[in-house]
C-alpha cells in the first residue's frame, strides 16, 4: 500500500503502477456575472487502492470543486472545467461522452455530501432509495434490492434496519442520515469514494463514529478514499498524506505525520497555529490575518503573500511552483526550505 | 389522520354556520319590498303576502328566522323560492353541469399549465421560455369576461370550431370552450409555478446526489425532480379544483351554462333569496371538503408534513 507518493501527478510510467486516481492539472472556472471565478487552477494529484488522500482548506479554497469535477457534477454553467485530466485506471474521465461517462458515477468513484439531509431526496424512504442503486446499475427487481438495500444499512450500523427502510430522511437524525448516505455510496463497491466534509454538520461524538466507518469501510473494502474538510483534527487519524489547498491551488503536499511534526509552508504552518491547544489555554488563540483572495481577481505572484508573515520582494512579483522541498514533500513557497526549518524570519511589517 | 380529519370536520361547523348566517341575514336585509312586483302590474293581494311572509318566516327577529331556516337545512330541507320551486332540485339540476365545467378547465389547467411550465423550467432562457412567460403573462392581464368573449366570437362563431354556447345541453364537448376560458387565469399560473419550482429543485442538493448516484438524466429529472417541483403545484390545482366548483358567474353567463354560477345570478337579480343562501350554503360545504381534502394529499405528497 502506498502512503506517500512521490512526484505530482506521476505517470503511470514513473511510478510503476496506474493511480487508481489520477488528477493532472485541473482547471475549474465559474463563469458569473460579476467576472470569471478561478476556482480551480491546476490541482493534480494521485490516490491509490486503500489510500486516504485527506485534501485540507478553507472554504472558497476549490478542494469541493474539484471533487465535483472529478464525480462530473459541477453546476454548469456556471462552473466549467476548461483543462487538465482525471485519470480513473489510467482512462481521462473528462474525454468521455456524458452516458459513458454516467458509468463511472456510483459505480467506481462515488461521493458523499456535508449535509445529508438536504443531499438526500425528502419524498422517498431510504431504503427506496439506496435500492435504487441496485435496480437502475444492476437491474435488481424491486425486492432483491430492496434486501440489498437493508443489508447495506446493517452494514453501516443502522439499528433495526429493516423496520427503519421505509423512513423518510427528516425521521433519522443526523447521524443515521450521513450514514444512509454512506450505505447509498459504497453500495456498489465503489474503487473511490470521496467524502465532502462529511462531519461538518454533525456533534462531535457522532462526527468521531462516522470517522470510524469510513475509516473501517475503506479497509474492508480497500477503497481509495478523498477526504475534503477544514478540520485538521478529524484527518490526523485517518489520513495518508494530505493535500493542502489554497485559492484552487495546491500549497503543500506530505505524508500527514510529517506535515504535522513540521510544515513547510507558511499557510499550512497558520493552520497548524489556530488549532486551540489545551496546553496553550489561557492565551489567544493564533489565527490567519486577512481573507482569501477575491476568485475572479487573483493577485500576481503567491496567492498568499498578503496574508503571509514572511512575504518578501520575490513573492509579490513571482508565483512559486509545487516543488519538492524533501524527498516525498511538496510546497509552492519560495521559502519552503526555511519555513520547514523554522529557520526564518517574519517579515518588517 | 383519523382525529386529524375529525378535527378538520368539527371545525368546519362554526364555519359553515358563520357563513350561512352572513349570507342569509344580507340576503334579507336588501332593501325593498321581496314580493313588488310579483303579482304582474298590480300590487300583491294581501292574503298573498301574509301567506309568503308566514311561509318564510318574515315578521320573525332575524336570528329566530335564521335558527328555523338552520333547522330546516339540517333537515336536508332547503326550502322553496318563491315561485314554489324547489331549491334542492334546483341545486342538483345544476350541478353536475359545474362539476363537468371545473373537471374540464383541470384538465387543461393539467396538461397545458403543467406542460408549458415543464418545458420552460426544463430550458430557462430559452424561445419557449419566453414564450411561455409572454403568452401567461398576457393571459393574467387580460379579464376573463374579454378573453371568453374574444374565443367565443372567434372559435364559436366566426369559425365555428367550437359550439358558441352550452343551453340545455351540457355535453364535454360543448365545455371545451368554456373550460378552457375557465381554466386559463390559473393555467397561466400553474405554468409559472411549475416553471419556477421546477427550476429551484434543479439545483437542489438531492438533485446533485441523484447525478452522483449514477442516474440517468431522465430517472434524476423524470422522478427525482419533478416529484418535488410538482408538490405546490398540485396543490394549487387541488385548491384552485374547490374555487371551480363554487361555479364561475362570468363564464357560465358568457357560454349560458346552465351551472351552478348562472343559477346564482339568476336568483341574485331576481332577488330569490332562499335560492341564493341555499346555494352558497352547498359552495361553502364543497369548498371546505375539497380543501381538507387537498391538506391531505399534500400530506401524502410530502412526507414532511404530518397531521399530527
Amino acid at each position: 500500500m502506498a502512503t506517500t507518493q512521490a512526484g505530482i501527478a506521476p505517470r503511470p510510467d514513473q511510478a510503476g503502477v496506474t493511480p487508481l486516481l489520477e488528477v493532472e492539472n485541473l482547471q475549474v472556472e465559474f463563469r458569473t456575472r460579476d467576472g470569471v471565478a478561478k476556482a480551480v487552477n491546476g490541482v493534480s494529484y494521485t490516490l491509490h487502492e486503500g489510500e486516504t488522500l485527506a485534501v485540507l482548506g478553507e472554504s472558497g479554497s476549490g478542494k469541493s470543486v474539484t471533487a465535483q469535477a472529478i464525480m462530473g457534477i459541477l453546476d454548469s454553467p456556471p462552473g466549467f472545467v476548461t483543462g487538465g485530466a482525471v485519470r480513473f485506471r489510467g482512462q481521462d474521465l473528462l474525454a468521455l461522452p456524458d452516458d459513458e461517462r454516467r458509468a463511472y458515477r456510483g459505480r467506481s468513484i462515488s461521493m458523499i455530501f456535508q449535509d445529508a439531509l438536504s443531499a438526500l431526496n425528502p419524498v422517498f424512504p431510504v431504503g427506496w432509495q439506496i435500492a435504487e442503486m441496485f435496480r437502475v446499475h444492476e437491474g435488481l427487481s424491486k425486492k432483491d434490492a430492496k434486501q440489498r438495500a437493508v443489508e447495506l444499512m446493517e452494514q453501516v450500523r443502522i439499528p433495526a434496519a429493516r423496520e427503519r427502510a421505509g423512513d423518510y430522511p427528516h425521521q433519522f437524525s443526523g447521524g443515521m442520515r450521513q450514514r444512509i448516505m454512506i450505505a447509498m455510496a459504497i453500495a456498489l463497491d465503489p474503487d473511490v469514494l470521496i467524502a465532502d466534509e462529511p462531519t461538518t454538520a454533525l456533534d462531535v461524538t457522532v462526527q468521531a463514529q462516522i470517522m470510524q466507518l469510513l475509516a473501517d469501510l475503506q479497509r474492508e473494502r480497500n477503497m481509495g478514499l478523498i477526504l475534503i474538510t477544514h478540520d485538521l483534527g478529524v484527518v490526523a487519524d485517518v489520513a495518508d498524506k494530505i493535500e493542502v489547498m489554497y485559492s484552487g491551488r495546491i500549497m503543500e503536499q506530505a505524508p500527514v505525520h510529517d506535515i504535522y511534526a513540521a510544515p513547510a509552508h507558511p499557510y499550512t504552518k497558520g493552520l497548524l497555529e489556530s488549532i486551540p491547544r489545551v496546553d496553550l489555554k489561557g492565551q489567544e488563540l493564533s489565527a490567519i490575518k486577512g481573507l482569501p483572495p477575491n476568485l475572479t481577481n487573483i493577485p500576481a505572484g503567491c496567492e498568499f503573500r498578503p496574508r503571509c508573515p514572511y512575504a518578501r520582494d520575490i513573492c509579490k512579483e513571482q508565483r512559486p511552483p509545487l516543488a519538492e522541498v524533501v524527498p516525498g514533500r511538496f510546497s509552492a513557497c519560495h521559502f519552503a526550505q526555511e519555513v520547514l526549518e523554522g529557520d526564518i524570519e517574519p517579515a518588517q511589517q | 389522520m383519523g382525529r386529524y380529519v375529525a378535527r378538520r370536520l368539527l371545525q368546519m361547523i362554526p364555519v359553515v354556520i358563520g357563513t350561512t348566517f352572513i349570507i342569509y341575514a344580507l340576503v334579507w336585509a336588501l332593501p325593498g319590498d321581496p314580493f313588488a312586483g310579483r303579482c304582474g302590474a298590480r300590487p300583491c293581494p294581501a292574503a298573498y303576502v301574509a301567506e309568503m311572509t308566514d311561509k318564510y318566516n318574515l315578521d320573525d327577529p332575524l336570528p329566530i328566522a335564521y335558527i328555523q331556516y338552520l333547522g330546516n337545512l339540517i333537515r336536508g330541507d332547503f326550502g322553496e323560492t318563491f315561485q314554489g320551486l324547489s331549491v334542492g332540485e334546483e341545486l342538483l339540476r345544476a350541478y353536475p353541469t359545474t362539476v363537468k365545467l371545473a373537471l374540464v378547465a383541470i384538465v387543461f389547467e393539467i396538461l397545458i399549465g403543467i406542460g408549458a411550465g415543464i418545458l420552460a423550467g426544463l430550458r430557462r432562457g430559452s424561445y419557449i421560455d419566453n414564450l411561455v412567460l409572454v403568452s401567461t403573462l398576457v393571459v393574467v392581464s387580460i379579464p376573463v369576461f374579454v378573453i371568453g368573449s374574444v374565443l367565443q366570437l372567434f372559435l364559436g362563431m366566426r369559425w365555428g370550431i367550437f359550439p358558441a354556447t352550452v343551453g340545455s345541453d351540457d355535453s364535454l364537448y360543448n365545455l371545451i370552450l368554456p373550460g378552457f376560458v375557465l381554466a386559463a387565469l390559473s393555467l397561466a399560473y400553474v405554468a409559472r409555478l411549475t416553471r419556477t419550482s421546477l427550476a429551484e429543485n434543479r439545483r437542489a442538493d438531492y438533485v446533485r446526489t441523484a447525478v452522483a448516484k449514477g442516474l440517468p438524466q431522465r430517472r434524476v429529472i423524470g422522478i427525482h425532480t419533478m416529484r418535488n417541483s410538482l408538490i405546490p403545484v398540485i396543490t394549487f390545482i387541488g385548491a384552485d379544483f374547490g374555487a371551480l366548483l363554487g361555479g364561475a358567474i362570468v363564464t357560465e353567463g358568457i357560454f349560458n351554462v346552465p351551472g351552478v354560477g348562472n343559477l346564482i345570478f339568476r336568483s341574485v337579480t331576481s332577488r330569490d333569496g332562499v335560492m341564493v343562501t341555499g346555494a352558497v350554503t352547498v359552495l361553502v360545504l364543497v369548498f371546505l371538503l375539497v380543501n381538507l381534502l387537498v391538506d391531505l394529499i399534500y400530506g401524502w405528497l410530502d412526507p414532511r408534513i404530518s397531521h399530527g
